[in-house]
């Protein structure tokens, strides 16, 4: 297991909003939900390799904006077609208003 | 059943299946190849190395799924009465529900003189026979500034080719995209090298050996190594003409993409339906993601879900570092509102005379107009009237118009 690495401020990102995140050459993507929770997952998605932080979030949706991809970002499932590969989580805390996550 | 193999009619299969339709489930092309995804044609796979197919699904993945998939083969005829379906190997497939997901075709360049330098785009193997001429100093002509065209021209531009776009109309992307839109892409191309002939008619075409000669409406000459036609396509709709189904710009169906035939339905490019978005104005619509969405809801329909067509249009293009989104269609709009964005990206609402957001175009560097496009396309579904001001404001975020 590896370490925590801070992403950024834990008021950097709007309520049911997303932020990349670029950390040792790979690419996040940081969830905060409409409840104020905080998510992580892979940067890009499944389907083309897109970021996923241009995208929309709806509830606990994010939404590629290429091609509408959708995942539940809580827990990576692809959510229909063009999707079909589910997107790798990642483990989230807030320490002292920073957003954390575990890269491993 | 389904005839047509493409995005639609390959979705329609898989979503049978998700369904948990147990029959037996037969999709019939007439392409040699896996269903698979088109809009690379133009764009990513045509500016790669060697262009790869995009395939939805994996044989191994319809095998799974006990979707039987037969291709190069055509569907020849729809004997409605036996409930079957003719082939041009002379078989016939009975069924029970039938889903004619035919596509459309290159529109035709009605000049006598072309020969096999004179090209169209549409299938995987079109795409190869392009990409071959495709290589620094060779020169192409496109004969056709829409989408597929100006996609082409950025991919040739890409691998170093000189690229000529000769379109009849007045200015590029007459069809659908908003005059201040339609510049931005014309002068990306102009700085990319491209040039760029509109409003010239084409007089003649010379193709003879390994040259093409194209003479202007005002007798101009412009010399190519290959021409490519791109001036729109044509729904695919013998098939069900010849079995006496009603055809109105494509197949006609009703809003759950049924024919008059009960057990017939049509979905994608080939088929006109009512858009309830619009109140039920008749169209045909030739993009992706409606391929993709007719193809699940016929899916649905045929299981007897009995679902009325809801979606938005919406299409995009990539040409460039630019991407093109438009949701709805802007003829609905009697004026517009314009919204900057970062990075010299804009969007433009298309609002209707009762202040009815109708559609909104946007273009801007990579997906930088994405998320309020895809904002917008949710207040067209809900008939919203959002003030022309908060539109306009970049300060007011679009999703809060989407909560009132």
């Amino acid at each position: 297991m590896s370490d925590w690495v801070e992403a950024c401020a834990a008021g950097d990102i709007d309520e049911e909003d997303v932020m990349r995140f670029d950390h040792a050459g790979r690419t996040f993507a940081i969830y905060r939900s409409p409840d104020d929770e905080y998510f992580a997952t892979d940067g890009l998605c499944t389907h083309e390799k897109v970021h996923l932080a241009d995208g929309l979030v709806m509830d606990d949706i994010i939404e590629c904006p290429k091609h509408n991809g959708r995942f539940n970002y809580k827990t990576g499932d692809a959510r229909g077609a063009p999707v079909c590969v589910n997107l790798k989580t990642y483990p989230v805390k807030v320490d002292a208003g920073k957003v954390l996550i575990q890269v491993g | 059943m389904i005839i047509g193999a493409g995005e639609c009619g390959g979705r329609a299969a898989l979503t049978l299946r998700d369904l948990g339709f147990e029959g037996p489930v037969t999709l019939i092309g007439d392409e040699p190849h896996l269903p698979y995804e088109r809009p690379p044609l133009s764009k990513e796979a045509m500016a790669s190395e060697a262009p790869v197919i995009k395939a939805i699904a994996s044989e191994e993945f319809l095998a799974e799924r006990s979707i039987r998939h037969i291709h190069s083969i055509r569907a020849v005829a729809i004997d409605r009465a036996a409930r079957a379906v003719q082939l041009s190997d002379g078989s016939s497939v009975p069924y029970d529900k039938l889903l004619l997901a035919t596509g459309s075709v290159p529109r035709k360049l009605p000049l006598p003189g072309l020969g096999g330098r004179c090209v169209y785009l549409r299938t995987f193997n079109d795409a190869l026979a392009i990409r071959a001429h495709l290589s620094a100093g060779n020169r192409v002509a496109i004969i056709g500034g829409g989408f597929i065209g100006l996609e082409l021209a950025a991919s040739a531009r890409k691998l170093g080719a000189a690229v000529t776009v000769i379109e009849a109309q007045p200015r590029i992307l007459m069809r659908g995209v908003p005059a201040e839109i339609a510049e931005v892409i014309h002068e990306a191309h102009e700085a990319e090298g491209v040039s760029i002939r509109t409003g010239q008619g084409i007089a003649a075409i010379a193709d003879k050996g390994a040259k093409v000669t194209i003479t202007l409406a005002d007798g101009q000459n412009i010399m190519a190594d290959l021409a490519v036609i791109g001036i729109g396509a044509v729904p695919v709709a013998a098939l069900a003409a010849e079995a006496g189904l009603a055809i109105d710009n494509g197949i006609a169906v009703d809003e759950h993409l049924r024919t008059a035939d009960p057990d017939i339905f049509a979905a994608g490019d080939c088929c006109s339906f009512p858009l309830a978005v619009y109140g039920g104005r008749r169209v045909r619509l030739e993009a992706w993601r409606n391929a993709q969405e007719q193809g699940a809801l016929a899916a649905r329909n045929m299981l007897g879900a009995d679902e009325a067509h809801a979606a938005v249009p919406w299409f995009w293009s990539d040409q460039y570092g630019l991407t093109l989104q438009i949701a709805g269609l802007s003829d609905e709009g009697r004026s517009v509102v314009r919204r900057d964005l970062d990075d010299s990206a804009f969007i433009l609402f298309h609002l209707a005379e009762n202040g009815r957001l109708v559609a909104a175009s946007g273009i801007g560097p990579g997906n930088a107009v994405a998320r309020d496009i895809r904002l917008a396309e949710m207040l067209i579904a809900k008939r919203a009237t959002p003030s022309p001001e908060a539109l306009g404001s970049q300060a007011v975020k679009l999703k809060s118009l989407l909560a009132a």
